[in-house]
């Protein structure tokens, strides 16, 4: 066993510090997460302004853009109905605003972190510990301080959802950005592209597939994610909620990988 | 010092996995530096000159660091010790704006491996140079599509470089260079990754656009038929070190040493060999063959 005399517990001092920034921060993080709560019921506002078989259109107008096939566009654009025919629809649309908020947030900060990774070394090497932590450690964990900061609600869900679907986005960025062929970059730098220029011109272009990997990959995180921070009761409705979320999943995946190989600059 | 396109002067590139400060005074530090297995001597003491309208042509085997010494012309690679003069401005003492400056104003470089952007079209890639500079769109799409006329390649506009062959790769490459009517052209091995056939098109090629443009090139090549038939002079590498310098026919003809020797040796087999068929074939064109003559 583990010797009595090394034991030392830091949960206490966890606890004190969370309520140490409750009492003295306690009005910053409830002015953030208003600020946040009111991003969230803007995109909800116009997600449920939008009639629903104007969805429909739209999916099936995105699907033959990103695959040209007939059959998944068919398939793609009926499986929303059944979100509908459960009686699902505006509480989809409600985990959709709560996705699509949870997603430009991580994207907006991703992205530029990811591309400051592959540019700083040194970056880099202290955050993947970091998104190393994030990626594994159980949701709750921080589940529970993010509703004792931020109340209970969608904000919370909003903040797990960023921990949990930043890593990825952030991490394929940089691995697209290193990935780009050295030839390419040696024969813009001999023309006098600058850091930026190269960045600008080049590195992101190309790293783009990867890139958009990293969205696909941060919206599946953060619809898993949704359906962890509310919490399904009744086993009925569970099972339909459950399939709503799966439909959900496959037709953002499918439009949205679609899209990125559309955009891959190797198959032109 | 107007008279020299490319001045060099006792150039050194160390590769190293530690920083080094080098001296190439401290014969001790030279020592360490070859025996050590962290650390790479490329470019050994080099010092040439290259003249305006000089078709230069620099030679070695792949690891004899001519690819590394084009580099440090543009400074591509960090420089360790020595300095480059080019068009009487001192590269080696340039800080990051006028190396910029420089490289987007006095010289162009064709890669063996093009280094073209795939997400680009064929005159976008041409116009990219012009684009850093900073030139509005509707010139730098005119002054590119005249050097895809210059190359050949007018109808190919807006295609991709995937859809491109080797050669026309190249000549977009070449015309990538040309657009930006720098007078030095750097030329790193443009030619070796493509067939025997297109290669001696593409160097039919470049002597044509030489006639027209009298730049001064600075060539890169393993392949001593390519520098005999563009060089106006050559310098031979091995190790590092420029081991001669001179018109192509006084290299053949005169190998400054046996590595030069043996470079030229080939060739001199060939012709031998050529000779000999030739008179074999002569001969046996006399009787009747039934076999295959190949």
């Amino acid at each position: 066993m583990f010797p009595e005399a090394f034991k030392y517990s830091v949960a206490k001092s966890v606890n004190h510090a969370i309520k140490w920034l409750l009492n003295t921060h306690g009005s910053a993080f409830d002015s953030f997460s208003s600020g946040i709560l009111g991003l969230l019921l803007w995109v909800q506002g116009i997600l449920v302004s939008i009639p629903w078989w104007a969805y429909i259109a739209f999916i099936a107008v995105m699907a033959w853009i990103a695959t040209r096939k007939i059959i998944p566009v068919i398939v793609l654009a009926v499986l929303p109905v059944f979100i509908g025919m459960f009686g699902l629809w505006h509480l989809a649309l409600e985990t959709l605003a709560l996705v699509i908020t949870s997603v430009v947030i991580a994207l907006a900060i991703g992205i530029p972190m990811g591309v400051l990774m592959a540019e700083a070394k040194y970056f880099a090497e202290f955050i993947k510990p970091v998104l190393d932590a994030m990626q594994t450690m159980p949701s709750f964990v921080y589940l529970i301080p993010a509703m004792m900061l931020f109340g209970l609600g969608k904000v919370p869900a909003v903040i797990a959802t960023l921990i949990y679907a930043l890593p990825p986005v952030m991490r394929l960025t940089c691995l697209g950005l290193q990935q780009v062929p050295k030839p390419v970059q040696e024969a813009a730098l001999a023309y006098g592209a600058t850091r930026w220029q190269l960045l600008k011109e080049v590195r992101i272009p190309l790293a783009m597939p990867s890139i958009l990997a990293g969205v696909n990959q941060t919206t599946m995180m953060a619809l898993a994610m949704v359906v962890i921070a509310s919490m399904i009761i009744d086993v009925g409705r569970g099972f339909e909620a459950g399939i709503s979320i799966v439909i959900m999943g496959i037709v953002i995946d499918r439009i949205t990988q679609g899209l990125a190989k559309r955009w891959d600059p190797n198959r032109k | 010092m107007a008279e020299n396109v490319i001045d060099v002067k006792e150039l050194w590139k160390v590769y190293s996995k530690k920083d080094i400060d080098l001296d190439v005074e401290d014969e001790e530090m030279i020592e360490s530096l070859d025996s050590s297995s962290d650390s790479v001597v490329a470019v050994r003491d080099v010092t040439f000159s290259v003249k305006p309208g000089e078709v230069f042509i620099v030679m070695g085997l792949s690891g004899s660091g001519k690819s590394t010494l084009i580099r440090c012309l543009l400074r591509l690679v960090d420089i360790s010790w020595g300095s480059v003069t080019i068009n009487g401005q001192e590269v080696t003492a340039m800080n990051k704006k006028e190396l910029t400056e420089f490289r987007r104003n006095q010289a162009a470089m064709v890669f063996q491996h093009y280094g073209l952007l795939p997400h680009r079209t064929v005159l976008e890639n041409v116009s990219f140079g012009l684009k850093l500079r900073g030139v509005p769109k509707k010139e730098r799409r005119e002054r590119a599509r005249e050097a895809l006329k210059i190359v050949g390649l007018e109808k190919w506009d807006d295609y991709y470089p995937a859809a491109l062959s080797g050669g026309m790769r190249q000549r977009v490459g070449i015309a990538r260079a040309l657009v930006v009517d720098t007078p030095l052209l750097l030329m790193d091995e443009p030619f070796s990754g493509l067939d025997p056939l297109i290669r001696r098109e593409m160097q039919d090629e470049l002597v044509r656009i030489q006639e027209e443009f009298h730049k001064t090139i600075f060539f890169v090549t393993h392949d001593l038929d390519e520098a005999m038939r563009l060089g106006d002079r050559m310098a031979v590498m091995r190790n590092g070190e420029i081991v001669q310098i001179g018109k192509p026919a006084e290299v053949f003809a005169d190998p400054a040493d046996d590595y030069v020797a043996r470079f030229v040796q080939d060739k001199r087999e060939e012709i031998r060999k050529t000779d000999e068929q030739m008179a074999a074939l002569v001969a046996q064109s006399e009787e009747v063959v039934s076999d295959d003559v190949s």
